[in-house]
């Protein structure tokens, strides 16, 4: 369990959200550059379903981290967190737009999408931490 | 993403004018709206005139951005007064904020669909190899500018508005520009290579 930080959360001894969420922006990156080099054709499955896998698995433990830290500015984080989210759903929605435009369908859709959604996620979580770690705790 | 600040050494605290900041500029956001508006109707009308404009000029700024703030306002900023630093900061900071995300998509939805138009996406384009290239360039800089620069940036910017600002804090959190600023510039300069080589075929 993450030890219990005193005062400000980001002074005292937190667990690793900000490696773990980097890791899966690294993982998603090569997922996403593995199967744009392929395109129009199909990229091998196996490797970037690997890839899906290891990020989405990387992300949960990053929430199920983030949810024991107490105590913790919770306001701020869901307020940047959420700002953030609405973000990147317009930015990640701008290329899922694309990806349907130039007609990519099935399992390739599909592995483009969760990789999107898994970023989107991704990155308020890492944000809102970022924020709200140095912020007095909620009362 | 731009590199900004040198770290701030010493600690003075101001009044309430410096917190008086958006950290994201309202004003600003119907321009980024426009702009998202026009990208989406330039790759939806098919217009290769309109989709090579979307991604010169937001290639163009992003790479100027990253490089003038990196390597030109960066050495500057380290040699102002603190004041003044904070207050550069909180007025540049937040426009940043928004300017930059905006170039990003700009350049990069733009470009792909330049890519599609052009044949370089298929693997059998004899310039298939660089467009590659451009993709591990983005992969490199997304992962420093989302991972590390980004996360940095909007912690120091709420650090500003509290009534007393830590400025030790400030500092840690922005000696990351400075350690990422050559990886940034060295694949900036990769960006202008590929994209050269990609325009002269």
């Amino acid at each position: 369990m993450a030890e219990p930080a005193r005062g400000v959360p980001g002074d005292g001894r937190l667990p690793p959200i900000q490696p773990i969420a980097i890791a899966v922006i690294v993982l998603i990156a090569i997922g996403g550059i593995d199967v744009s080099s392929y395109l129009p054709r199909q990229a091998p499955r196996a490797p970037v379903i690997a890839v899906l896998a290891a990020a989405a698995l990387l992300l949960a433990a990053n929430a199920l981290l983030l949810a024991r830290i107490k105590p913790f500015n919770w306001r701020r984080f869901r307020q940047v967190g959420g700002w953030y989210l609405l973000v990147y759903a317009l930015i990640l929605g701008t290329l899922e737009y694309v990806f349907v435009y130039d007609k990519v369908r099935g399992a390739q859709l599909a592995i483009l999408t969760a990789m999107l959604v898994i970023f989107a996620l991704n990155l308020p979580l890492l944000l809102g931490f970022s924020v709200a770690r140095f912020q007095p705790p909620d009362a | 993403m731009a590199t900004l600040a040198p770290p701030i050494e010493a600690a003075p605290t101001t009044g309430p004018d410096r917190r008086e900041f958006d950290i994201v500029p309202v004003r600003g956001l119907p321009f980024v709206g426009l702009v998202v508006i026009g990208l989406i109707v330039a790759i939806a009308t098919n217009s290769l005139w309109a989709i090579d404009f979307y991604h010169v000029v937001g290639g163009a700024l992003w790479t100027a951005l990253d490089l003038f703030l990196g390597l030109v306002m960066g050495p500057i900023i380290g040699s102002m007064s603190i004041p003044a630093r904070l207050e550069l900061t909180t007025r540049l900071m937040p426009k940043m904020l928004l300017i930059l995300p905006t170039v990003v998509m700009m350049t990069l939805g733009a470009g792909f669909q330049l890519a599609r138009h052009l044949g370089n996406l298929s693997a059998s384009s004899p310039l298939h190899g660089w467009i590659v290239a451009s993709y591990i360039v983005v992969g490199v800089m997304a992962t420093i500018s989302l991972g590390l620069l980004e996360p940095a940036n909007i912690a120091v910017l709420f650090e500003l508005k509290k009534e007393r600002v830590d400025v030790a804090r400030i500092q840690r959190l922005m000696k990351v520009f400075i350690y990422t600023a050559g990886i940034t510039g060295l694949m900036q300069v990769a960006t202008l290579v590929i994209m050269t080589k990609l325009a002269s075929g």
